[in-house]
């Protein structure tokens, strides 16, 4: 990798957001490369919207993405995802957990709208996109909070991290208890590419 | 041995380098990681929060005074609080070396405003160091107690949101031993009468000419050639985007911002055909090279003056001043889309307070934590925030001008009732006001993640700490009622505003119930919605609770009934108050037919 690399990961507070990138910054660290990571604190955990701004490369100057930048859009939430739509590059890829989550606000107005199908529209306008059904994995393997793992391993398909480092990170980062599970969540997105799913 | 590390966590690890032997603070994003990290990793620095940020800098005045090495550290609008000791400590001088860490929040991500402290260290005549990334964020810390004790000052390290909440590699070192000193009588230096001070003030204007020579050597400020024409002036987290945006420009970074290596800056303007200054929020480094005599630099006329800078703004500006060809802008937009505001948590207490609030209308003059977002949709209940502690004496003033036709209440949090409520509180009491204060007490500084305070009985180091009792305090003040109510019930809350209001002179209410999130997480019997008896009228939609939702049954003319999602409910049991059908039952009790 001669360029730097960019990964926006975003959902709702609450999610993990952190704790994935988190994961992802200290496995490109132990890679060798230079890494940065910046995100918002305070107010916005509150329910509200949570990005994560991770940069990989031989040299990392900005902590934040340039809008329009991004190389891998990665989201824990699909209208989130959409949302962030244009913190993405040309070719950039999308990675979009199933999951809704409908604030309040939406809840009963007529003002406001939540999409049908955040994902669908996504792959009207971006070429890469892979929908990640995310909760039901998870829930098949019987723990909830087992999606931002998922999601990693999907994501890992698109990054020049060898698997030890992300399977040495992740066992570095969860419970002993919780490690088996983790790296069968991680292997279940990993095995989900872009062109075993249709967007 | 390097490590991935926040500004806010390097500084941290910096004042462990330092040897500092006193840390003190209040909460305030995005500063609050500081004294958390020294607490949690390195307990053998002493750290403390105090009730207000003017007390954590005359604390660590003292601890200076006495030998050791101190930091305090603070929001930017926290130097406000503090600016009375800050502004005459820069007279005394130090004993023990003091860096004082103001973190600014351009955008305005989480406060109030955006002002821009590097005014202060000129205002003050404090030197002013300026990290662009983590690892300059623990080296210039543990340089500024060297500065501070060389030249007899406080040192101010100047962080914004994106170095104090951006993780980078950072090279760990050793601890190193700082002077062992003690405090020295020394009442010329340290008693700030008038005679005393006039002289002070001449060691200050001495002591800026010797700061202006250590600012054209220091390595902090430093050139890096690239062979261009264009000169850029940068510093803090503005350098790193600019270095992103075009790398092959020459720069003068300054990593020290106040003084300005003045001779440094002419010898960078003069050897190029252009200089452009790239700083957030002021012109405070173009001003100052201007008023120098240097007026061809350019700068706000590219870089505007308002909200943070990023990599695309910068860009921007460069295009805009002919620097750079073309710009890569952003290729897909998402439209319109919903907004995702932050909301009062499920089950939270202040939800009760504000529905009450609601009904009633009166004006309520608000305050600084999580209940600001009282004032969000669909709730709009709350109508002022200006400061912290500025709720009671905001409806004092309200009250005796006859603002409201329905009457004043003021909200205020336990954590900002301690910070700076008390002194409005006594007020009310000495000048007759008829106003309401409601202390919506959750026991804990919620918004910035739950620190203990002087009300909590817990300091930052774990240990047990006298509580204050909240009712005590108020009835000691001279306020002649003192209630207390559980934010739960509706009607109870209803009654006791009225009543309170009508009640001449100042009254109290003290909402008694905890945070739901901390200390400890609160989930009591979650409640369900019958669909059945669900007339889809919306009442419990209008208190914003997150864990109600629209489902897709819907009455006869189409709107939605509503659903409870089980696993985020907490039983508050708000939204069963308020359901006219009685259609939200405790989940136990639910028969499904």
């Amino acid at each position: 990798m001669t360029k730097t690399m960019n990964i926006l990961i975003v959902g709702v507070g609450g999610q993990g957001v952190l704790l994935a990138s988190e994961i992802l910054s200290e496995a490109a660290m132990n890679a060798g490369y230079d890494v940065k990571k910046s995100e918002i604190h305070g107010m916005s955990q509150r329910g509200g919207v949570v990005s994560s701004h991770v940069r990989i490369g031989p040299v990392v100057y900005s902590p934040t993405i340039g809008e329009g930048q991004v190389d891998v859009l990665m989201a824990f939430e699909q209208a989130e995802g959409f949302r962030a739509v244009n913190w993405l590059k040309r070719d950039g890829i999308a990675i979009l957990s199933r999951t809704s989550l409908i604030p309040a606000i939406v809840t009963g107005s007529k003002q406001y709208h939540y999409p049908e199908d955040a994902v669908a529209d996504m792959g009207k306008i971006v070429k890469k996109v892979i929908g990640v059904e995310a909760d039901k994995i998870a829930g098949e393997l019987g723990n909830p909070r087992l999606v931002n793992t998922i999601l990693l391993g999907v994501l890992s398909n698109y990054m020049p991290l060898d698997l030890d480092l992300w399977t040495d990170t992740i066992k570095s980062r969860v419970k002993p208890k919780l490690v088996e599970v983790n790296l069968k969540a991680f292997q279940r997105g990993r095995d989900i590419r872009l062109t075993a799913v249709s967007a | 041995m390097r490590e991935l590390l926040s500004g806010n966590e390097a500084v941290a690890r910096g004042a462990y380098e330092a040897g500092v032997a006193l840390a003190a603070s209040y909460p305030g994003t995005p500063s609050t990681e500081i004294l958390e990290t020294l607490a949690e990793l390195f307990p053998q620095v002493y750290a403390q929060w105090s009730p207000n940020e003017k007390v954590a800098f005359e604390v660590a005045i003292g601890a200076s005074f006495g030998g050791g090495r101190a930091l305090c550290t603070m929001k930017h609008v926290g130097l406000n609080v503090a600016a009375d000791p800050f502004m005459t400590f820069a007279y005394t001088g130090v004993n023990g070396g003091f860096v004082i860490v103001s973190c600014d929040d351009p955008e305005m991500h989480s406060s109030q405003n955006e002002q821009d402290n590097r005014i202060y260290a000129k205002f003050a005549a404090v030197p002013m160091l300026n990290p662009s990334s983590s690892q300059e964020a623990k080296d210039m810390l543990v340089t500024g107690y060297e500065m501070s004790e060389m030249f007899d000052t406080p040192v101010m390290l100047h962080m914004t949101t994106r170095i104090s909440h951006a993780k980078g590699i950072v090279e760990l070192n050793d601890k190193v031993v700082g002077p062992n000193r003690k405090f020295v009588k020394d009442p010329a230096k340290y008693v700030m009468i008038p005679s005393n001070a006039r002289k002070r003030h001449v060691v200050v204007a001495e002591r800026m000419e010797k700061l202006r020579h250590f600012a054209e050597e220091t390595p902090f400020n430093v050139v890096e050639s690239n062979g261009s024409k264009i000169g850029i002036i940068t510093g803090g987290v503005s350098y790193q985007y600019a270095k992103e945006v075009a790398p092959e420009l020459d720069y003068l970074k300054l990593g020290m911002g106040f003084p300005l290596p003045m001779k440094k800056i002419e010898q960078f303007v003069q050897s190029h055909d252009r200089v452009l200054i790239i700083e957030e929020l002021e012109p405070f480094w173009e001003e100052m090279i201007k008023a120098a005599g240097f007026l061809k630099v350019e700068g706000k006329t590219y870089f505007g003056a308002l909200g943070e800078l990023s990599p695309l703004r910068v860009a921007h500006g460069l295009r805009d001043a002919g620097i750079v060809d073309r710009v890569d802008e952003p290729v897909y937009s998402a439209g319109n889309m919903f907004p995702r505001p932050p909301v009062l948590c499920p089950g939270c207490p202040h939800r009760g307070a504000f529905m009450a609030l609601k009904k009633l209308g009166v004006a309520v003059t608000g305050d600084i934590g999580c209940y600001t977002l009282g004032v969000m949709e669909p709730l709009n209940a709350l109508d002022t925030c200006i400061c912290m502690g500025a709720s009671i004496g905001n409806a004092i003033g309200m009250e005796k001008v006859k603002g409201s036709d329905k009457g004043t209440v003021a909200v205020i949090g336990d954590s900002t009732f301690m910070h700076s409520g008390i002194t409005g509180l006594l007020d009310a009491v000495y000048n007759k006001s008829n106003v309401t204060v409601m202390i919506l007490d959750n026991r804990a500084t919620a918004m910035t993640g739950g620190q203990q305070h002087p009300a909590t009985g817990k300091t930052l180091m774990g240990e047990e700490a006298h509580t204050v009792k909240i009712p005590e305090l108020c009835r000691a003040l001279g306020v002649g009622s003192v209630r207390e109510l559980d934010a739960y019930d509706f009607d109870a809350a209803l009654a006791m505003i009225k009543e309170e209001m009508a009640r001449p002179g100042p009254s109290v209410i003290i909402t008694n119930r905890p945070c739901v999130l901390m200390p400890v997480r609160i989930m009591e019997e979650p409640y369900l919605v019958d669909a059945e008896l669900c007339t889809a009228c919306g009442a419990c939609f209008r208190i914003s609770c997150p864990a109600i939702s629209a489902s897709h049954e819907t009455n006869k003319h189409g709107h939605p009934k509503a659903i409870i999602d089980e696993t985020v409910c907490t039983g508050c049991t708000l939204c069963a108050q308020v359901c006219p059908p009685e259609a939200i039952i405790l989940k136990s009790q639910f028969v499904k037919v």
